[in-house]
């Protein structure tokens, strides 16, 4: 995994880190990786972000949020979606990967256990409930585009598995 | 303005939008919970992909134009996705089918747009494609099992497949718009994709026991705007808020 660090100021990035994701709300959208540039220039803000998903439901309330964010501290934010470089589960920080698996998310493996994991060949994620690693997948989709149903054997609880995308 | 970009850019789109329509029906109304899911995950990511192309196609258009006026405000006519992706979701088997038929050539072609001249272009099929490769997974997967499942599973399938095969074939026709835009190394010449196509499905049906349906004549025309009897159907479905309420937001 390799943790693409994005370099912002520290002012803009503390307000940054107030915006969580919609979807998953302990995980901030800078540990979430979709924060790819945020610069003042002229009093105003300009943050770029990029969407996890195509079709994620959720990219437009994490823009309102975002200017939100700022208005509260006194700035104007505009913000960009763009698509290029397309978004990965690597760029999910080290402390996302953690507060995801905290929250009842299994974090996503690599590309190759991911593909083992979900066709049932292998059994590699983890519970995040027990630790177990006796678990199986239900459905290869989940209850959001980005994630997979999957259940423990050992506790029985079923639990979502965030899908690998390279 | 340029309307071949423009056209060529519907003509993947309009793909994109009506597949994912006709799969939102499903919506509450899958087979079980998982493939309910599913298939309207896979619809969602059609129309995010559909919102991409529609913002480019709107930028190019200027004026007025933004996404939803693309999405919403056409005839049947101006419409250019092909005949495949609008047939109904007769049953589980006809869903499958059809987005089996489909998601096998949209891979092929955005693993080539990719390479496009045209830099907007090039990033939505990058981005599409890490999702195609799930819708993919997902349908074949789906061939495989109901195939090779039992008898009545084994003659449904085989039935739908029966039926939409005489679709495929426009998959692999080129536009005037696609001629042009191939030319200026924007567009993906789809008829190079056709043999490499039928190899792959045909790998998969008789993996899955199924037979390869043999026919003569093969149905024609969404390309040109000239769509089946459904399309009115989806269109009348989709456009009636717009239609009602012009300019409304949620």
């Amino acid at each position: 995994m390799t943790e693409q660090l994005i370099p912002i100021d520290q002012e803009l990035l503390d307000i940054l880190e107030t915006v969580s994701d919609p979807e998953i709300p302990v995980l901030t959208i800078v540990d979430m990786g979709v924060v790819r540039s945020a610069k003042i220039e002229n009093q105003k803000v300009y943050v770029e972000i990029t969407s996890t998903y195509s079709g994620c439901p959720a990219m437009d309330t994490i823009a309102d949020d975002i200017k939100a964010a700022f208005k509260q501290k006194g700035y104007e934010a505009s913000v960009a979606v763009i698509l290029k470089p397309a978004w990965t589960t690597d760029w999910i920080t080290s402390k996302g990967r953690a507060a995801l698996e905290k929250y009842g998310i299994a974090a996503p493996l690599s590309e190759h256990a991911d593909k083992e994991a979900l066709l049932g060949n292998k059994k590699l994620v983890k519970c995040p409930q027990c630790g177990s690693q006796q678990t199986k997948v239900l459905s290869q989709f989940g209850s959001t585009a980005c994630k997979a149903l999957f259940q423990c054997e050992d506790c029985k609880e079923p639990f979502d598995y965030f899908k690998c995308l390279k | 303005m340029n309307n071949n970009l423009i056209q060529y850019i519907l003509g993947i789109a309009d793909n994109s939008l009506i597949l994912g329509q006709r799969l939102g029906e499903l919506c509450g109304h899958g087979p079980s919970i998982e493939t309910d899911i599913a298939l309207t995950n896979i619809s969602l990511d059609l129309l995010g992909q559909t919102r991409s192309y529609f913002q480019y196609v709107a930028q190019l258009q200027g004026g007025d134009a933004n996404e939803d006026t693309v999405a919403f405000l056409r005839l049947e006519r101006e419409y250019k996705n092909v005949l495949l992706v609008e047939q109904p979701n007769t049953d589980f088997g006809y869903s499958i089918a059809r987005q089996f038929l489909y998601d096998v050539y949209h891979l092929a072609l955005l693993e080539e747009l990719q390479d496009s001249k045209d830099e907007q272009l090039a990033a939505i099929a990058t981005k599409s494609i890490k999702e195609v490769l799930y819708h993919v997974r997902f349908s074949s997967d789906w061939i495989r099992r109901l195939g090779d499942g039992t008898e009545e599973s084994h003659n449904r399938i085989q039935t739908a497949i029966n039926d939409l095969w005489i679709f495929t074939d426009e998959l692999f026709h080129q536009t005037d718009a696609d001629k042009v835009m191939v030319a200026e190394g924007i567009g993906v010449d789809v008829a190079m994709l056709k043999e490499n196509y039928y190899k792959k499905v045909t790998a998969i049906l008789e993996e899955a026991t199924l037979q390869i349906p043999e026919v003569e004549y093969f149905q024609k025309g969404g390309k040109q705007g000239i769509h089946s009897e459904h399309m009115g159907y989806i269109l009348t479905e989709m456009q009636y808020m717009q239609r009602t309420y012009p300019n409304m937001t949620w």
